[in-house]
């Protein structure tokens, strides 16, 4: 069993501990919003955001402040359902980030995922470097029930990137997934082997629709904020993975993210089986984020 | 990044108080304002910065400047001394046992931390000196983990101990045991699965491995990007399973690490290694007056302080 404990637990006193909004309940909201890993910057854009409208709109009641500061966060990080177009169309998904996030993990659940929607999926074992993530991949190819491309140690990753475009062309996949290896975002010739990734799949693969992931670990810091603007530096980033949301840091960078980047999350993961990947829904994930209102059915739904 | 400017910031906080000879409690209670966002920007527990600028404030106030230095300097000086003593002066060794006593060391830590990798690393260091190290795979749950540890352990000429993914971690742990005995090795190193600290009967697994097998040192596998949550992590996993010390990862990239400084605070166990990269020799000894620095974001201050 999993107790949920939120970093962010002072976030419901707050609000009916205080009578007045004064200076003392905006310091300790920014507090709150500082232990939730959403940064000092767009904790101080939502401070301010907040200030501005509390002041426009006479509010004077706490209860009022909370609903509009959770309805903001929950506006900032909608996403829409065009953002997942390349679920209907060829395409083809690159998946990167820095090591250890889960990026072949969330390859194998996304796969199993456009499987049972009755795709045919092909996997690029695009990390030839790590030991044993061909191996790693390979048993999620099996989990899954797709096939698989690569996965040589040592071999050169662009080329198997080529021999994989080649095969999902000859097979006539609905969907390439490229899993690639961990690279921390300032190393900059493992940053430029992935630039060069990318470009083949624009000039190789022009018929499949390239959609661009970023995992990040929803435990991550601040770091996670350079880490998604390197990234995008070398590819055209569409989305983020956000994955280790099983754990109780609730993956408050991605409220940073969103309003300094402005990169949706497009999906969470919420465990280490096939199955625990979900489309980001804006509303659960800022309300587990506080803590609020639903708190009383996740704990009755949250024994595993 | 904005960080880099602390000093700049700090400077010109007391540019006009240049002329002062005393820190007075306003001078420093604007200049830690800077300090507290230098530190929250590298994640160190928001906590554990409201307790460290308090005590910073208390010794700050009415120290006299010392001589050479600006008011900014002198407080930048006092939290760097802070920040190192509450790091640990020292760099601290892996507790292993002399000539052929057989030291256990045991791997924990969250998913993707560096585990596996970093036991590779340790077992190469310790042969290195001589030692007869054992690497033991004791994660039957990730894909593939038991061949990664295998493809590591084969680099470093490093045997690995497995019994499959079939058998449970605490029955491999103590098979393993047996079989260094048997083959003369002296250093055990077991890898374990990566688990969320919430993860109860996955904690319990540890607990167990350490109630059955005579573990000497259990080692907590940080990644140092972790956020606010680092310590909740660090004190659960002192709680429910206990550690002896912590190896902080992915040092080579450009956080901060001040995750570093909220687990030392909370769990004060000493940080070991650090963990400079993906090969199997990046692993290093860790300095806490440079992480200090690291972690305000500061470098060449420091040395111009040094020097008066
Ligand atoms: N609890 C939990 N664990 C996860 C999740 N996603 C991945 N993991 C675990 O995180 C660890 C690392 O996952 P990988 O998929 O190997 O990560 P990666 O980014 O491919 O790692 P590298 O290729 O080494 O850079 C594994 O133990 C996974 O089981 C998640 O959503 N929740
Ligand atoms: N850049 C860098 N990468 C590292 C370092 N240590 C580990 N890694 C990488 O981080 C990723 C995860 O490492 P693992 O050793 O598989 O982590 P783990 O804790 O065993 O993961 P699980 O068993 O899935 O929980 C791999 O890609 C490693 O190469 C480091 O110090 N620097
Ligand atoms: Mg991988
Ligand atoms: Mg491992």
């Amino acid at each position: 069993t999993k107790t949920r404990d939120n970093i962010v637990k002072g976030f419901d006193s707050l609000f009916s501990g205080y009578s007045s909004i004064d200076d003392d309940f905006y310091e300790e909201l920014e507090e709150i919003l500082i232990m939730g890993d959403i940064g000092i910057n767009a904790t101080t854009a939502i401070l301010e955001n907040l200030k501005t409208q509390v002041e426009e709109k006479h509010i004077k009641d706490p209860m009022e402040c909370k609903e509009l500061l959770i309805d903001s966060i929950k506006e900032q990080m909608y996403v829409d359902s065009t953002d997942y177009e390349f679920e209907n169309r060829k395409s083809v998904i690159l998946v990167i980030g820095v090591n250890g996030v889960g990026k072949t993990t969330s390859v194998g659940k996304l796969a199993g995922k456009l499987k049972d929607q009755g795709k045919r999926v092909i996997l690029a074992a695009a990390d030839t470097f790590r030991a044993a993530a061909g191996e790693q991949l390979t048993q999620w190819a099996n989990r899954a029930g797709v096939d698989i491309i690569g996965g040589q140690s040592g071999a050169d990753p662009a080329s198997v990137v080529y021999d994989a475009v080649a095969a999902a062309k000859a097979r006539n996949a609905d969907v390439l997934i490229c899993d690639t290896a961990g690279r921390l975002h300032n190393k900059k010739n493992l940053m430029e082997e992935l630039r060069k990734i990318y470009r083949i799949l624009e000039k190789e693969y022009p018929e499949a629709y390239l959609e661009t992931l970023v995992v990040l670990d929803g435990t991550t810091g601040q770091n996670a904020l350079v880490q998604a603007r390197q990234f995008a530096e070398v590819a055209n980033v569409n989305g983020i993975i956000l994955t280790k949301l099983d754990g109780t840091a609730k993956g408050g960078i991605a409220v940073a993210i969103q309003s300094e980047l402005d990169i949706p999350v497009k999906y969470i993961g919420v465990g280490e089986s096939i199955d625990d990947l979900q489309k980001f829904d804006a509303n659960e994930f800022v309300n587990a984020l506080f803590n609020v209102d639903e708190r009383a059915r996740s704990n009755g739904e949250d024994n595993e | 990044m904005a960080f880099e400017s602390l000093t700049e910031k700090l400077q010109n906080v007391f540019k006009k108080l240049r002329s002062k000879g005393r820190l007075t409690e306003e001078d420093v209670k604007i200049a830690l304002k800077e300090v507290k966002m230098a530190l929250l920007e590298a994640d160190v527990n928001f906590k554990v910065v409201k307790q460290f600028t308090k005590s910073v404030q208390e010794r700050a106030v009415g120290q006299d400047v010392m001589n050479g230095l600006n008011p900014g300097q002198m407080v930048i000086k006092i939290v760097n001394d802070e920040l190192v003593s509450l790091m640990g002066s020292e760099t601290t060794e892996l507790p292993i046992k002399p000539g052929n006593d057989m030291t256990v060391i045991m791997m924990a830590g969250l998913q993707g931390a560096g585990k596996t990798t970093t036991a590779a690393k340790l077992a190469g260091k310790l042969k290195a000196k001589g030692k007869r190290p054992l690497l033991v795979a004791c994660d039957v749950y990730r894909p593939a983990a038991i061949t990664q540890l295998q493809v590591n352990g084969e680099k470093q000429g490093v045997e690995v101990f497995s019994m499959g993914d079939k058998q449970k971690p605490v029955d491999i742990a103590k098979a393993a045991i047996g079989h260094a005995k048997e083959h003369q090795q002296n250093v055990v190193i077991i890898d374990t699965a990566g688990r969320l600290h919430i993860d109860e009967n996955m904690m319990q697994e540890l607990a167990d491995i350490k109630e059955n097998v005579q573990v000497d040192a259990t080692v907590l596998v940080v990644d140092a990007m972790t956020g606010q949550d680092a310590v909740n992590v660090a004190k659960t996993f002192t709680d429910k399973v206990g550690i002896d010390g912590v190896i902080l990862t992915k040092m080579d990239g450009d956080t901060r690490g001040g995750a570093a400084l909220s687990i030392k605070a909370v769990t004060g166990k000493p940080i070991l290694y650090v963990g400079m990269g993906e090969k199997l020799t990046d692993l290093e000894q860790f300095y806490p007056d440079r992480m200090a620095s690291r972690i305000l974001g500061m470098g060449d201050v420091m040395s111009l302080i040094e020097k008066v």
